[in-house]
């Protein structure tokens, strides 16, 4: 729907809606939209989920080939991320190829991801210097309604929490259309999840709706995840022209250290299906 | 009907009889923020359709002052094959792109809409052969859905041939089935009103009266593909019908 | 006979037979009058018409509408109320003089007002705000509602929109484009009123609405007042789709 242009009025009530701790739908700055999961969005995937944050969703489907590995890491599989800022979930987002918002995203779930070891490269090995898995994530979106960030990269985790392995006939070096009951080599305790803080007035909020996002200051992607019993950051990204204080970073790292006790273990939850 | 009895497909390969359609599952109204959205679901094949517009066209060198344009884009998701698709267009999206959107642009009406674009987007997230018309069938009912002002619905089914054994809705494994005569892959889409023909294509062999007997029967199907299409947007409370 | 209240979707026949006229929505195919659009059967007399369920808001004369200035001309404002057109609210069409140098001053970029449709010829949409209760908004909040939606807010010659201002003490102003204007004592009762509204549109379908809204208005705390028919009824333009079955 294309609605009319948000006039200042609206900006500012934002403002100092959240200036008092409250938003227009009842919830806390810091507090998440109720979290929705479905499994099985296609069965042409090694596993393809559609994740629902409030009315934000985003389909995300795992999907393996099987590769030369690159000559520097003859022992591990490759992966790669990819998101489609589909012009279907917003009227924001343009037909065409991706835009630098797309490109960005991406390569912040990838790192994410990567960085945090969650993904067990060498047990990708198929044969070594010859043969490895190759991991696509790829990530298309359906409805923008704010925070496309968090919401995007928790697919990705719950979608390669849940993907097996299909079925590899080593001698005809040929991958048969199944599933084997074997889960893509993971390491359970490197989840990280990525949470993104937004700068509206003089509030840090979370999970922002998309009128919020709209009139945001500055946003902090901070990956996080489980090490030795406390949170442990394995990605950082700053977006957005404005400039973040020390309070705003004291309290971002506060809320991190909170939210690793109070939210993190419904993430886990999420990925695990427990 | 065709001899089966000398063609190579003598069964379908689901159980189905020749005639019969692939369970179908439809709902509308799945994109909140969309002006017109559906789902239509046939067998293993899934298509999502959203209409985003009126909405102003840019450039404006390419609006038209004496109507709105109508402009779909069709692509399949990464995940939807057991292939993996790279992301973005290729030759076979922007074909049936312009097929969708010369099938759709022959029951709209634009003419409330100078300068703007009505937007149909069609994604695949799951695929089992016929695509382009689970896609078109979505998109008749998001464009319904979106108020866009249309002379008729449409409707559409991919029927074929497998050998000498003339079918209706093809799966993927029939357009796979490479012995005798191989396959014929015909998607037919039809109007709801005056039944007349907005989008056929043709990949394979076939006479030219087992062809006019084939498109009969995608005349009857598409009837059958419009019941269901009618029945969910007139119970309309954003649920799951069932076909 | 035409079935009122019936839902039709477009190329369906609604009715045949040359003494129907086909009005919105519909067109004439040889004896048939056919539906154009998605929507509700509405005979009167013999104009067969289709009300739409869904689609873009069409300005028509007496509407109000909410919007946003996003341009500024020699003698006039453009206003963005949803959907690819502009309204235009001349500088003779606002309750006090307003110099040419002054215009800024009056309605700045990204300003919001209130505004009644006075014409709607060809594509330009010409509107006012002289009247009382019309122009600039200052304070409260907006939503965004679907336009289709604004005839269940509004209700029955306002009924549903009279029950949440009389229940709540929030003042409404709903836009017929789809934005509403909420002004209430404070911003905890402006997001219940929100809930109300979001509540509505969600069950817009429902059979025996009004006493399910009542419902949840007593729900989130407050009391449900029946409106005193004596009370000024403000303009509340709008079709209602909303039927006898409503009550």
């Amino acid at each position: 729907m294309v609605k009319p242009a948000i006039p200042e009025l609206q900006k500012s009530k934002i403002r100092s809606a959240l200036n008092v701790g409250k938003r227009f739908d009842g919830r806390a700055p810091l507090d998440y939209r109720d979290i929705q999961v479905t499994k099985g969005v296609s069965n042409n995937a090694e596993s393809c989920v559609s994740v629902r944050v409030g009315k934000t969703e985003v389909y995300c489907g795992v999907k393996l080939g099987v590769v030369e590995p690159y000559g520097d890491s003859p022992d591990e599989g490759t992966f790669m991320t990819s998101v489609e800022l589909h012009p279907m979930a917003s009227e924001g987002f343009d037909i065409g190829k991706p835009g630098i918002d797309a490109v960005e995203l991406a390569r912040v779930i990838d790192r994410g991801i990567r960085e945090s070891g969650f993904i067990d490269f060498k047990g990708l090995s198929i044969e070594s210097g010859k043969k490895v898995w190759q991991v696509f994530v790829d990530i298309v979106t359906i409805n923008d309604d704010g925070n496309l960030f968090d919401v995007a990269g928790l697919a990705a985790l719950v979608a390669l929490g849940s993907a097996k392995l299909p079925v590899y006939n080593a001698e005809e070096n040929k991958i048969e259309h199944k599933l084997s009951d074997t889960p893509l080599p993971l390491n359970k305790d490197a989840l990280s999840f990525n949470m993104t803080f937004y700068k509206i007035g003089n509030a840090i909020v979370l999970d922002p709706t998309e009128e919020e996002e709209d009139i945001a200051d500055f946003r902090l992607s901070v990956a996080f995840g489980d090490f030795e019993g406390k949170p442990r950051v394995t990605a950082l990204q700053k977006g957005l022209v404005g400039v973040i204080s020390e309070k705003d970073l004291n309290l971002i790292f506060d809320t991190v250290k909170e939210k690793y006790n109070t939210f993190f273990p419904k993430i886990k939850q999420l990925v695990w299906d427990e | 009907m065709v001899a089966e009895k000398d063609s190579l497909y003598k069964e379908r390969f689901d159980g189905r009889q020749f005639k019969e359609l692939r369970p179908i599952k439809t709902a509308v109204g799945i994109v909140p923020s969309a002006d017109g959205s559906a789902m239509f679901e046939t067998g293993g094949t899934r298509a999502i359709a959203v209409v985003r517009g009126p909405r102003t066209l840019h450039p404006q060198h390419m609006q038209d002052s004496q109507t709105g344009i109508l402009r779909v884009t069709y692509g399949m998701m990464p995940f939807s094959v057991w292939d993996r698709i790279r992301p973005g267009p290729n030759r076979r999206s922007e074909e049936l792109s312009k097929v969708c959107e010369w099938a759709l642009g022959s029951i709209v009406d634009l003419a409330a809409f100078p300068n703007s674009v009505v937007d149909v987007f069609i994604q695949i997230p799951q695929a089992d052969a016929g695509t382009r018309v689970a896609g078109l069938n979505a998109a008749a009912m998001a464009l319904a859905d979106a108020g866009v002002p249309m002379k008729e619905m449409i409707s559409a089914i991919a029927v074929g041939k497998c050998d000498k054994t003339l079918i209706v809705d093809m799966d993927k494994s029939e357009e796979d089935f490479h012995e005798g005569e191989g396959p014929t892959d015909i998607p037919v889409a039809v109007t709801s009103r005056n039944k007349n023909i907005a989008l056929l294509q043709l990949d394979g062999k076939i006479s030219v009266d087992e062809l006019s007997e084939v498109i009969g029967m995608a005349k009857v199907a598409c009837g059958e593909v419009l019941k269901v299409q009618m029945k969910t947007l007139k119970e309309r409370t954003g649920e799951l019908q069932d076909g | 006979m035409a079935e009122e209240r019936k839902i039709v979707i477009p190329g369906e026949t609604i009715v045949s037979g040359s003494n129907y006229l086909p009005s919105d929505g519909t067109y004439r195919d040889g004896d048939d009058v056919v539906a154009k659009i998605y929507g509700i059967v509405s005979v009167l007399e013999n104009q067969v018409k289709v009300i739409p369920l869904s689609g873009t808001y069409f300005a028509r004369r007496g509407n109000t509408i909410i919007g946003t200035i996003v341009d500024i001309t020699m003698n006039g404002w453009l206003i963005d109320f949803g959907g690819p057109n502009r309204a235009f609210l001349s500088l003779n069409e606002v309750p006090r003089y307003i110099n040419k140098n002054e215009l800024r001053d009056f309605l700045d970029y990204g300003d919001s007002i209130i505004a009644k449709v006075w014409d709607t010829k060809g594509r330009s949409i010409d509107v006012s705000i002289k009247m009382r209760g019309f122009g600039k908004v200052e304070g409260g909040m907006f939503m965004d509602v679907n336009p289709n939606k604004v005839p269940r807010i509004i209700g029955k010659e306002g009924s549903m929109v009279r029950l949440i201002r009389d229940s709540t003490g929030c003042n409404i102003t709903v836009g017929q484009n789809g934005r509403i204007w909420l002004k209430g004592s404070d911003i905890d009762n402006e997001i219940k009123v929100r809930k109300i509204i979001n509540y509505i549109v969600d069950n817009s379908v429902s059979v025996g609405l009004t006493e399910k809204t009542e419902e949840f208005i007593k729900n989130l705390g407050f009391t449900v007042n029946k409106t005193n028919l004596e009370q000024p009824v403000e303009e509340v333009t709008g079709e209602s789709i909303s039927s006898d079955e409503d009550n």
